[in-house]
């Protein structure tokens, strides 16, 4: 048994909307170790966001607890949450969410920006690391108007690894990438896993959860199933079936 | 996160939108340079009138007969005639701070010299009046007590006479022009004065022994003033006093009645008109900062603009680490950036403007090196009040709604 990375226990979320309360969450519990890949999969409005969110410590439950490498996050203010996402946390977003006009490295960056222990010469030795990491050491100096999706997208999981987080969240993060652009991406989530990172990531596709080692199935807010994956695809076999129909990036 | 990173996040947010930011920036560069021009204008005519007084003797005092500046109404002529000969006496033996005195009687005329005429105004005096209002002699010589004894028909010419009556190049000194008819032999030039404060020729004039003035030109045998000098100018309000009472005395008037004289200082007189000129700094200066605030609401407006328009930004910004604080700081660093940076630029345009309008309209101008410590103090305080709002409003965003913000 690896270390446990996520326990959460009975956490309920509620919204508010005007006098409708939406039960978004109605009562998780969850374990996650060290070192996991975990899908989180269910039908649309099941709750997946709001757990990754939860998770991602950019919101709080209702009621429940959660601790995140042992430390209780429940009851955080929102200045120590920030705190949390800065030091063990990386995003990253269906929409990619770079910072328009910006350099990649420079974007990358940005998390260590908020980090007032490290120089300036250490947070650009440590985004260049981490662009290296996700195969655009080349592309540095580029805006993100000047990169596909994909690129843009491995930008964004750059900046996910830079601050060296314990866990990795994902949300739909190859929803707007064709199938070839997903599965590349996918095989370098593998490699980042095999690197010993947790990873979560919510999807809607079978396909890509194959490349996962368990996957939990949402159902109006609670935990429908949950199965170890019997044999997980490699990413980079995979994409070895599918046709080339125009050129891409070599990984 | 450090200042110098939030600086340089802040100037690539303002450069980003390039036309906007110099928008932004032109309201505060207008209202800056408005103050700093209109605060010029003000200091200058003020400081110019100052001198102007202060040329003209600052230790002078002057006594008119009536009590013209009180009451408001007009006295009778008897009343304008209560100054004599014996006042002057009086305030010779009696008035220990005052050092030299002079008669003055005046009157309008027109003074000729072979085919030329011009008019102007004679004014009969001792020779101590030239020391008093700091009149000086070009060429020539100033007249004698004998002659004044004697009511000699000699005077000295100003510029201005000289210059009408006399060709360029000749020497009016020994030479007789008339006044009202009546010869007067030319003994001395007085050196040019220029316009005072109140655009007066102050070389329009003809200086002669006031005996000469008060009988051979008036028949009268009252002053139409008397010009004192106090020793100094600290003790410039105990002469006055002291006039004061010795004509009080001179003229028996009991306590509690008006008294038949005025008496002004040069001093009091640079004082009205430096309270004046404050009050027309301060009218302009509120003028010129009411535009500072339409440009600091310029600010403000664009500040919620730009939050709004970064939400995501804001979003992603919160999701990565960064506090409520950091993006409350970001917005404040920008804004103030806008209004420091419109700032020196119209600290700058209003320095331009203010030499501009000296040299095509020939105003004094004066730029105060604290008006330029004051805009710039206020600029900041503008970037500060009028981004606090908007950096709230910022900081505020929860982080979920703002990432997915469309
Ligand atoms: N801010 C909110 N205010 C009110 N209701 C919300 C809010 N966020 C989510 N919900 C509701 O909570 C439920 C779960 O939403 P959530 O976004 O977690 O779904 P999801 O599983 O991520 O769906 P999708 O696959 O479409 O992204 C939905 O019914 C949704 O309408
Ligand atoms: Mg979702």
């Amino acid at each position: 048994m690896g270390k446990k990375i996520i326990e959460v226990k009975q956490v309920r979320k509620d919204y508010h909307v005007g006098e409708v309360v939406v039960h978004a969450l109605r009562g998780i519990n969850l374990e996650i170790e060290e070192g996991e890949f975990v899908a989180i999969m269910g039908a649309s409005g099941s709750g997946k966001s709001t757990m990754l969110n939860i998770l991602g410590c950019l919101d709080t439950p209702t009621s429940g607890e959660y601790y995140l490498d042992g430390t209780s996050v429940a009851s955080m203010n929102r200045n120590q949450l920030a705190g949390i996402r800065n030091r063990k946390l990386g995003f990253v977003f269906q929409a990619y969410n770079l910072l328009p006009r910006t350099t990649a490295l420079e974007n990358v960056e940005l998390p260590l920006m908020y980090n007032a222990s490290l120089h300036s010469k250490d947070r650009k030795k440590m985004a260049i690391a981490a662009l290296e990491a996700v195969g655009l050491a080349d592309r540095m100096d580029h805006m993100p108007s000047q990169l596909s999706g994909g690129q843009q997208q491995r930008v964004a999981i750059a900046r996910a690894l830079v601050n060296n987080p314990i866990l990795i969240l994902a949300d739909e993060a190859t929803g707007n990438l064709d199938t070839r652009t997903s599965f590349e991406i996918m095989a370098l989530f593998q490699d980042l896993n095999r690197q010993g990172k947790t990873i979560v990531f919510v999807t809607h596709e079978p396909d890509i959860a194959n490349f996962t080692s368990r996957r939990i199935v949402f159902r109006d807010g609670l935990i429908r199933s949950e199965e170890r994956t019997a044999s997980v695809v490699d990413a980079r076999e995979a994409l070895k079936t599918i046709p080339v129909l125009n050129n891409h990036d070599a990984l | 996160m450090n200042y110098i990173n939030l600086m340089r996040i802040a100037i690539r947010a303002l450069k980003r939108n390039k036309t906007r930011t110099f928008l932004t920036m032109l309201g505060i560069l207008i209202g800056v340079a408005s103050v700093i021009a209109m605060l010029a204008i003000g200091q200058g005519s003020k400081a110019s009138i100052q001198t102007q007084l202060s040329s003209m003797g600052t230790n002078m005092i002057f006594v008119m007969p009536g009590s013209m500046f009180r009451g408001g109404v007009q006295m009778g002529p008897s009343n304008m005639q209560s100054l004599k000969m014996t006042d002057l006496e009086a305030i010779e033996k009696n008035c220990p701070d005052v050092t030299m005195v002079s008669p003055e009687v005046r009157t309008s005329g027109q003074s000729i010299y072979s085919n030329k005429n011009w008019p102007t105004t004679i004014y009969g005096v001792t020779p101590q009046y030239l020391d008093i209002r700091k009149i000086t002699i070009e060429t020539g010589r100033i007249f004698t007590e004998r002659e004044v004894k004697n009511s000699a028909k000699v005077c000295l010419i100003g510029k201005t006479v000289k210059d009408n009556l006399f060709a360029n190049n000749q020497d009016p000194v020994g030479t007789v022009i008339r006044f009202k008819n009546i010869p007067f032999k030319v003994i001395g030039v007085l050196a040019e004065k220029g316009q005072s404060g109140f655009g007066q020729d102050q070389d329009d004039l003809i200086v002669a022994p006031y005996t000469t003035v008060q009988k051979r030109i008036l028949a009268i045998t009252w002053l139409n003033a008397i010009y004192a000098s106090a020793a100094s100018e600290e003790l410039g309000s105990k002469a006055q006093t002291e006039i004061e009472q010795t004509l009080r005395e001179q003229h028996k008037i009991k306590a509690g009645e008006e008294d038949d004289f005025t008496v002004r200082s040069q001093t009091e007189l640079v004082n009205t008109f430096s309270s004046v000129s404050n009050v027309l700094t301060a009218l302009l200066g509120a003028i010129a900062g009411i535009s500072l605030l339409v440009g600091g609401i310029g600010i403000m407006n664009i500040m919620f603009v730009s939050v709004t328009e970064r939400t995501r930004e804001i979003g992603l910004r919160m999701s990565v680490g960064a506090r409520s604080r950091d993006i409350m700081m970001q917005f404040l660093v920008e804004s103030v950036l806008i209004s420091i940076i419109g700032g020196i630029i119209g600290i700058i345009f209003g320095m331009g403007a203010s030499a501009l309008i000296s040299s095509i309209m020939g105003w004094p101008v004066m730029v105060m090196p604290q008006s330029v410590v004051l805009s710039f103090v206020v600029c900041t305080f503008i970037g500060v009040f009028f981004g606090w709002y908007p950096a709230r409003k910022a900081a505020e965003l929860d982080p979920i709604e703002a990432i997915r913000y469309e």
